[in-house]
């Protein structure tokens, strides 16, 4: 009872007239940058993070929401339209939805994506309602050995669990740590990494790190590789649904939720594993199982709202733990540390009306997404057509504003263009970015939380261990770390002769 | 003057260029650790835990990752390339214009001081446009012109992220 009279006031401040107009516009500005060939939700964030600076955090937030979901609606209509998705959770709604929009039904393969974000995301939300008060009450208790576990857990998730590569993937940790620990020691002030340099002692800004690796690295890896003959989008109207479709759809957009919320919420790698997940199951489930593959509508719909849901989850851990579980999470983080606030359990009570604002702008935006891009949708087909050397010298452009508007320095983009460098040369050696971008968000932070710890118990070592709860969470990060030799002992046991 | 052995050796180079991240990798660990080693830790040390540690176990970590990653590249392994939109892996890394857009980036970044964002801007949208194969003279001035405009007015009047307006904002 009591959050929901914190979500009554929260769409008090969100229905606000310019709350409303922040929200409408992160919704748009989401949906545009998201739908432009090459560009994931992850980068749409990290690139439209500066646009927010001038304004107070209560309305930064709200346009961000808008920004999420937008960019990943405009994700999933590059895929159908244009079969090329660019990002991993994108990948099942081609798989589907092309076909469909090659055989003329693209706006039925929109309308059916357009309502599984819209069903995902508004149950995914209700949970998060529901969850993050009770889990940030729960956490409240936690102490420093408790996070820094969890944020270990975090370094271990991220690059073992995702990827192809784990020693690649603890690279890429490695170096996003090693940019974490530039500039002044938080505890001693004493100068690491900063080679003398007045303003690395300031430390790299994450804003930095994010637009670096995700937008230039991005588009200097595409410059190398540029496709001379881009694909064709296929045009397409209005999206609706007939009642036939309804009737098909109802129930994955139900059940899409059901996987992707609690996959959301844990480290495992966002939307990929529940996205194909949902598929699965409504490909076992359906009745027209001979479509599948050549246009199902099911196909489209479950895992759409299996991915918007596994977003909200997203968001459970990133308010109540400060934990990022997706590249977006970790962009979020980092726009909440240049407000200066921390995410984690005391965030609910500390900040009622920014955290309630949000979550109760996530339903505004939900019903604005539906409201606009229904209608929109040819528009945002056309944006498809954009020549390529235009879209990569605009992420080009839009990078250096954002990262020259942080502190207004020509050093930032520099350190930027350097950042970008690397970004490339992790796409050419499959070395994974997540991991980096996690590891300058949390190392930072994870290292106070040791460093306090530690304080507590006079240097020994069990101070690290000294609570159930972080024992739980070690126990875990052992069974993720055994999981490889554990399976290969599984599998030689199953094919023993008997 | 080149020997067949020279050239097998070249082509077991470019093959194996994946070396060159192990090296990277255990350069910034020594890099690190050098740090880590030569702080003066005396000063306001709290608690057991100084400013030291964290630097040697992430120095350390990047020494062995570095070591590992060359065994495995040794062995055979290799990273996959990251596939995307607009991406075609099929023809090989296009060099001149990567060094070309960070040429421009670079002189983009220079150009902000002296000439003020807008002018800056456009000739970063254009010369990267250019970079990127866009030859339309007529147009891709007239857009990187707009852009950087309206960009400017955007952020620095509406948004209230102050940009430099440079001599061209002077004038007007």
């Amino acid at each position: 009872m009591d959050s929901l009279n914190s979500l009554l006031d929260g769409f008090g401040t969100a229905l606000t007239p310019i709350n409303l107009l922040w929200a409408a516009i992160g919704v748009l500005l989401g949906t545009a940058i998201g739908v432009l060939p090459g560009i994931g939700p992850a980068m749409a964030v990290a690139l439209l993070l500066p646009v927010t600076y001038g304004l107070e955090p209560t309305g930064a937030f709200i346009m961000f929401a808008g920004i999420y979901y937008g960019a990943m609606f405009g994700g999933s209509t590059t895929s159908i339209l244009l079969n090329t998705p660019g990002e991993s959770a994108a990948v099942v709604a081609a798989i589907e939805g092309n076909p469909m929009a090659k055989a003329g039904r693209g706006a039925q393969a929109l309308a059916a994506a357009a309502g599984g974000h819209f069903a995902g995301g508004m149950i995914g939300t209700i949970l998060l309602v529901v969850l993050a008060p009770t889990v940030a009450a729960l956490a409240v208790d936690i102490g420093a050995p408790d996070y820094f576990a969890i944020m270990v857990l975090a370094f271990i998730a991220v690059t073992s669990v995702l990827g192809s590569s784990r020693i690649r993937g603890l690279a890429s940790l490695l170096i996003g740590l090693t940019l974490g620990l530039v500039g002044l020691d938080q505890m001693t002030g004493q100068q690491r990494l900063t080679f003398g340099s007045l303003q690395l002692a300031d430390g790299i800004d994450v804003v930095i790190v994010a637009v670096g690796l995700f937008a230039i690295g991005e588009a200097l890896w595409v410059a190398a590789h540029l496709r001379r003959t881009s694909g064709d989008a296929i045009p397409v109207g209005r999206p609706w649904l007939g009642k036939a479709d309804v009737k098909r759809t109802w129930k994955p957009w139900l059940r899409g939720p059901v996987i992707g919320f609690p996959f959301g919420a844990i480290p495992a790698g966002g939307a990929e594993i529940p996205t194909f997940l949902s598929y699965v199951t409504e490909k076992r489930l359906s009745q027209h199982k001979d479509e599948f593959g050549r246009g199902a509508i099911e196909g489209v719909a479950g895992p759409e709202s299996a991915a918007s849901a596994s977003a909200a989850g997203t968001l459970v851990s990133m308010l109540t733990l400060g934990l990022p579980t997706t590249a977006v999470a970790a962009v979020m983080l980092a726009a909440f540390q240049q407000y200066g606030i921390q995410p984690g359990p005391l965030l609910f009570e500390r900040e009622p009306d920014l955290v309630w604002g949000l979550i109760a702008s996530l339903f505004v935006g939900m019903v604005l997404l539906l409201a606009l891009n229904l209608p929109l949708a040819p528009l945002w087909a056309k944006l498809l057509r954009v020549p390529r050397p235009y879209l990569y010298a605009g992420i080009l452009f839009f990078a250096a504003t954002g990262a020259y508007a942080v502190g207004g320095e020509t050093l930032d983009l520099v350190i930027l263009l350097i950042i970008g460098l690397i970004g490339f040369g992790m796409r050419r050696y499959g070395l994974p970015v997540l991991p980096a971008v996690i590891g300058v968000i949390l190392g930072p932070a994870a290292e106070q939380q040791l460093r306090r710890a530690l304080q507590i118990s006079d240097g020994s070592v069990t101070g690290l261990v000294n609570t159930p709860f972080s024992v739980t969470v070690y126990a875990v990060i052992v069974i993720l770390l055994a999981w490889p030799l554990l399976k290969k002992v599984i599998t030689r046991r199953r094919h023993l002769p008997v | 003057m080149t020997t067949p052995l020279a050239r097998s050796r070249r082509a077991w180079l470019r093959e194996h260029s994946e070396l060159g991240v192990g090296l990277l990798l255990a350069v910034i660990g020594v890099l690190v650790l050098t740090d880590a080693l030569t702080m003066n830790v005396d000063t306001g040390q709290r608690g057991p835990v100084g400013p030291r540690t964290v630097p040697l176990v992430v120095g350390g970590g990047l020494l062995a990752v570095a070591v590992l990653l060359t065994v495995d590249v040794l062995r055979g392994g290799r990273g996959e390339a990251e596939t995307g939109e607009d991406i075609d892996l099929s023809e090989p890394s296009d060099w001149r214009t990567v060094l070309l857009l960070a040429g421009v980036f670079l002189a983009g970044a220079v150009l902000i001081g002296p000439l003020g964002f807008p002018i800056a801007g456009a000739l970063l949208f254009w010369g990267s446009a250019y970079a990127l194969g866009s030859r339309r003279a007529d147009r891709d001035p007239l857009i990187a012109a707009v852009l950087s405009l309206v960009t400017y007015v955007v952020f620095n009047n509406l948004l209230g992220v102050p940009l430099p307006g440079g001599p061209l904002m002077g004038v007007l």
